[in-house]
């Protein structure tokens, strides 16, 4: 088990810059959520954790630095990213998207074992194994994703917005999930979400980012314990 | 209706090497978003390398598996050296360089063996099978047999293996493709690697028709387009499917269109790119961009 420890990150696009000097630190195993009001910088920073965006500054998990290496290789150290988007292969079937999520392990039995479990979180992919990815509903498609990228056998999960365009009663079995698989594998999970109160229902800590920093930190019931907090950064009450 | 058979299997045998050709292309495009002018004349480069094994002493067959495997590295180079620095351009730069590689390939091959004509010799034996009236060579035979081959491995190195799966990832999504760990730039070569060694395939089966020259592949190229289209870009299997097509329609046209003849063939494709584009653009296989969020 291995922690990720981000210091001084700064990334961006071209000449404008994003994230300015983020710090954080994820203990192994804990789900941690991203919360902050569009632009902040949320889905920049895990870019920059993946290697999506170039960035200077340190991303270490464990005793391995990430920044500069680019997403494939960062992929192959166990960090398994979930994009904005969710990164479908449409005309590919269901079982090919998970399969792919497995691309870089070896050990066949394993993967099979991975591919039966992961139906076993998310029972609709199972039927729909030999239908093609660009059919299925949005709410398919997000758990079409992220058990794509539980077959890696993630050390680090980077949720994208998981509940970006779906129904409530899916996202909050979404949540439900995730939550699971945290419990069952240890597997460390980054969440960056717009739901606050979603997050930090199954967060351990919490971070609210403001136009590229970290401007509050500390443990989700503490987060959403405090009014003022829910007010001036995450815009509503929780 | 002898006649008429006979006529469908001439076609039958250009239209294998036009799928071919229009194989090679729509890999390249699948994987770049590239349409390679250069195609053919990469093919025809790949042709002089086994005329120049034959004239070398080589036996036929072991000529052209050194072509292939030279064909399938330069595939590779070019992709590292010329496409890569452009790649993510705007489409007008594609076309423009692969414009150039053609002007550069084709001056090259004109430049090492020269301009004038050269016989290619025919791997196939002469001589035909007689089935009931209609004679089909065997030259046409081994034609359908090689481009079935082809068509064989390529299918099964798709859908069969690792990375086959791989490349069908990096055409479907690059993106998300690199994030589950795939070297995409790898990939995108061994594609270019792929399509020239197809090319080169087609080369060399067609130089036997024709005669080995540094033009030789301007016109297949055209079939091999009009094959693609009517296919749909996108799409290997429609490829094949629309190379057969339009080897068979061409040479019906040819034989029994009065108007037409053997001088007016090469408006064939024309009309069928014309065609496909007015009235299906994505052709009879493509995938049209639909997609649920």
């Amino acid at each position: 088990m291995s922690s990720l420890e981000v210091e001084d990150l700064v990334a961006g696009y071209g000449g404008a810059r994003v994230l300015h000097g983020v710090r954080l630190s994820v203990p192994a195993g804990e789900i941690c959520a991203i919360l902050g009001p569009n632009g902040a910088g949320k889905t920049t920073l895990l870019r920059a954790l993946s290697g999506m965006v170039r960035a200077r500054g340190v991303v270490r998990l464990g005793d391995t630095v990430l920044t500069g290496r680019p997403p494939d290789a960062v992929a192959r150290l166990g960090v398994a990213h979930v994009p904005e988007g969710r990164g479908t292969f449409m005309p590919l079937t269901v079982e090919e998207n998970l399969r792919l999520g497995a691309f870089v392990r070896r050990g066949r039995r394993a993967v099979e074992d991975d591919l039966e479990r992961v139906c076993g979180y998310f029972p609709p992919l199972r039927e729909r194994l030999g239908q093609v990815a660009g059919s299925l509903s949005g709410g398919e498609q997000q758990m079409l994703a992220i058990g794509r990228a539980l077959m890696l056998r993630p050390r680090v999960l980077l949720l994208d917005e998981p509940s970006l365009g779906l129904a409530p009663l899916v996202t909050r079995e979404l949540f439900r999930i995730v939550q699971a698989i945290n419990q069952e594998e240890r597997t460390t999970v980054v969440v960056v979400e717009q739901n606050a109160h979603l997050a930090l229902g199954i967060a351990g800590q919490a971070h609210v980012l403001e136009t590229g920093r970290i401007v509050l930190s500390g443990t989700a019931e503490r987060i959403r314990a405090d009014e003022q907090v829910a007010q001036s950064y995450l815009g509503y009450r929780v | 209706m002898a006649g008429f058979l006979q006529q469908v299997v001439e076609g039958l045998g250009a239209g294998a090497i036009y799928a071919g050709m229009a194989l090679a292309l729509v890999l390249i495009y699948q994987f770049t978003g590239i349409v390679n002018f250069a195609q053919g004349e990469l093919a025809m480069f790949s042709t002089y390398l086994a005329w120049q094994g034959v004239a070398a002493g080589l036996p036929f067959w072991a000529a052209l598996a050194l072509t292939l495997v030279v064909s399938f590295a330069g595939g590779m180079l070019i992709e590292r050296v010329v496409i890569r620095p452009v790649e993510g351009a705007p489409e007008l730069t594609l076309v423009i360089v692969t414009v150039g590689l053609f002007i550069f390939v084709n001056a090259a091959a004109g430049w090492i063996w020269t301009f004038l004509i050269k016989d290619f010799p025919n791997p196939f034996p002469r001589g035909a099978l007689e089935l009931g009236g209609v004679s089909v060579g065997f030259s046409t035979l081994g034609v359908l047999g090689v481009v079935a081959l082809v068509m064989g491995l390529l299918y099964l190195l798709f859908q069969h293996t690792k990375i086959g799966l791989g490349m069908r990832a990096v055409a479907a999504n690059p993106v998300s493709a690199r994030l589950v760990g795939i070297r995409v730039g790898r990939t995108l070569a061994l594609g270019w690697g792929l399509a020239a060694t197809v090319g080169a395939v087609s080369g060399v089966l067609v130089a036997p028709l024709l005669f080995l020259e540094p033009n030789m592949m301007g016109g297949v190229l055209i079939y091999a387009f009009a094959a693609a289209t009517l296919g749909g870009f996108d799409s290997p299997a429609g490829a094949v499917v629309g190379g057969v097509i339009v080897g068979v329609a061409e040479t019906l046209a040819g034989a029994y269109l009065g108007f037409v003849g053997s001088d007016l063939k090469i408006g064939v494709p024309l009309v069928i790119i014309l065609g496909v584009l007015l009235v299906r653009p994505r052709g009879l296989f493509g995938r049209a961009v639909v997609e649920r969020v």
